[in-house]
């Protein structure tokens, strides 16, 4: 069975009653991408300062359930001051995850145990798979993060 | 004079022995599906296992009994809604939405012009409105939207001037965020008055309340199985005979002709217009047994009991959570059905449903499909829990347990 407190652990509660990098940024300079779940009506903006192949700045704004808004809070904290190649490297490690029960990936391989001890709060996200239908919540702003870098010229 | 016995009617449904997480299931989501009671899980068994053929077809026995089967519907429904002529009159759709898009599609297309009005209200249900914006955009008529009031009741000041020139009001009779009851009887004598047609979508309203369409002088009546404690994947279209004689077909195909040739095809006459293809036929005996079980606990009876449970819960819910919860509908009883839609301070509506989850307490985040409404009081979502037939309060004394819990954990 899977509880609640798997869920909703105190890290999570804590992001969400005070959000990381909460607000938002001139663009341009920064970029703005939205993020928009059509099911539940939840929206994200983020904002992203690119400099020399970092990513300096990072602000959230937006509406959702404490998922989403914890997901992307803790995401932000998690990317901001990072090159983009470490970023991509959180991004593969959160999605990674977010998948891990099913098994098996789609090429049939067996997916890699993942170190959650490297995860830092990131880790706290790990209850969320066993509420499948809460994984498009959690994933929200981090497919938004995404579409926004691939937005950035090479 | 029935009996009415809501511990009967829940033994009666086999779902309500689950448990989940480890307790009784709290079934509070009947405003989108209501749970089917066995009599109905058994008339479509039966058919399976005794009466599989297709209708209107063979000449074999249990080709005719299927066909019997599948047209005693039409009675049961009739007489369900005091529909004068249910061979003429009632149309099996697959839902309340695929009635709508067919009323659209066929009544619509043929009658609506550039140069006319059709009448909504904010309330509705995306299926009372997204097929008249697809047929706008296609003939260009005007589409008007009565408001809502602050108080949750539709805003009748200017009806008048909303009907005039109009050719359909087409209302919900209950709102399924809201709960609200809307006055149609009077609503459609006044849209008669003003020369307009009127549609009713009770998918809501007709597991809850009375139905009867000569009383309330309706043109059109749509509404779905599955919320009458029948089973998903057949819905109703009645409309009244002379209009329905009149309205071309919507889906072609099989069933629905008269006659076909390499030059082209005539209709049928009649409600087999519009039943083209195999049609729904266990679910049609699963309607009539739900036809039949509602009768016999009285429409009326339920309709007290429902509203007794609702009187309580908000009652409970207002002096127990005080500004903590607020109920985005009537707060009184008056005109209002078990539909109880919840803004909980500083909780989303999905986090609401998932701490109740733990709880067994089934209840509904989300926009309802009634996003214009959820605009109109400036909500994204907000968590519903609707009545059915089988609801007694220990119900709502879960739903209160479980959302004191849920009210602590993000407090
Ligand atoms: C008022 C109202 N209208 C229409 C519908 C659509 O019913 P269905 O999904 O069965 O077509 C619903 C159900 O969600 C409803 O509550």
């Amino acid at each position: 069975m899977s509880n609640l407190e798997d869920l909703y652990r105190e890290i999570i509660l804590d992001h969400y009653r005070s959000p990381r990098n909460r607000g938002e940024l001139e663009s341009p300079p920064a970029l703005r991408v939205e993020g928009f779940n059509p099911l539940c009506g939840d929206e994200i903006v983020v904002y992203l300062d690119v400099t020399n192949g970092t990513l300096s700045n990072i602000k959230i704004a937006g509406t959702g359930c404490s998922i989403s808004q914890s997901s992307a809070s803790l995401m932000s904290a998690a990317v901001k001051g990072k090159t983009l190649e470490e970023v991509h490297k959180i991004i593969s490690r959160f999605k990674q995850l977010m998948t891990i029960t099913e098994g098996t990936l789609e090429d049939g391989s067996e997916p890699e145990p993942i170190d959650l001890a490297s995860m830092g709060e990131l880790a706290a996200l790990a209850g969320v798979v066993k509420f499948p239908v809460r994984i498009k919540c959690a994933t929200l702003s981090w497919n938004t993060l995404v579409q926004g870098l691939d937005e950035i010229p090479a | 004079m029935t009996s009415f016995d809501a511990r009967r009617v829940r033994a009666d449904v086999p779902l309500l022995r689950r448990k989940i997480n480890g307790r009784p299931i709290t079934y509070l989501d009947s405003g989108s599906s209501a749970l089917t009671p066995r009599s109905v899980i058994e008339a479509m068994s039966r058919y399976y296992e005794l009466r599989h053929a297709n209708v209107h077809r063979g000449v074999y026995v249990t080709a005719e009994e299927a066909t019997a089967t599948y047209e005693g519907a039409r009675e049961a429904v009739g007489r369900f809604i005091n529909a004068p002529h249910p061979n003429d009159e009632i149309v099996f759709t697959k839902n309340t939405t695929e009635a709508f898009n067919l009323l659209a599609r066929s009544w619509g297309a043929k009658n609506l012009t550039k140069s006319d009005a059709v009448v909504l209200s904010v309330m509705e249900h995306h299926a009372n409105i997204v097929p008249w914006f697809q047929l706008r955009d296609e003939i260009g008529f005007e589409i008007r939207f009565l408001d809502v009031t602050d108080d949750f009741r539709l805003d009748l000041s200017n009806i008048d001037e909303a009907l005039r020139g109009a050719k359909l009001l087409s209302l919900s009779s209950m709102s399924n965020v809201l709960g609200t009851i809307n006055p149609i009887k009077e609503l459609a004598a006044k849209a008669h008055q003003a020369g307009a047609l009127v549609a009713v979508d009770a998918a809501q309203s007709v597991a809850h309340t009375p139905s009867d369409v000569t009383d309330l002088d309706v043109d059109f009546f749509c509404f779905s199985a599955h919320k009458m404690l029948g089973p998903t994947g057949i819905g109703v279209l009645y409309a009244r005979r002379e209009l329905l004689a009149d309205m071309p077909p919507f889906l072609g195909g099989g069933g629905m002709i008269a006659d076909v040739s390499t030059r082209g095809f005539t209709p049928a006459k009649g409600v087999a217009r519009f039943e083209a293809g195999t049609p729904p036929i266990a679910e049609a005996a699963g309607l009539t047994a739900a036809v039949r079980y509602l009768e016999q606990l009285g429409m009326a009876n339920v309709e007290n009991h429902e509203r007794e449970l609702t009187a309580d819960a908000l009652q409970r819910i207002e002096s127990h959570f005080g500004d903590q919860i607020r109920v985005i509908g009537p707060h009184n009883v008056d005109r209002r059905g078990g539909v109880i839609s919840l803004d909980v301070e500083g909780v989303h509506p999905h986090d609401v449903a998932q701490v109740l989850d733990q709880f067994g307490v089934c209840v509904r985040p989300g926009h309802h499909c009634a996003k214009p409404l959820m605009k109109r009081f400036n909500l994204a979502a907000t968590a519903r829990a609707s009545f059915g037939p089988y609801s007694m309060t220990q119900d709502t004394d879960t739903l209160l347990e479980a959302l004191q819990r849920a009210v602590e954990l993000f407090g």
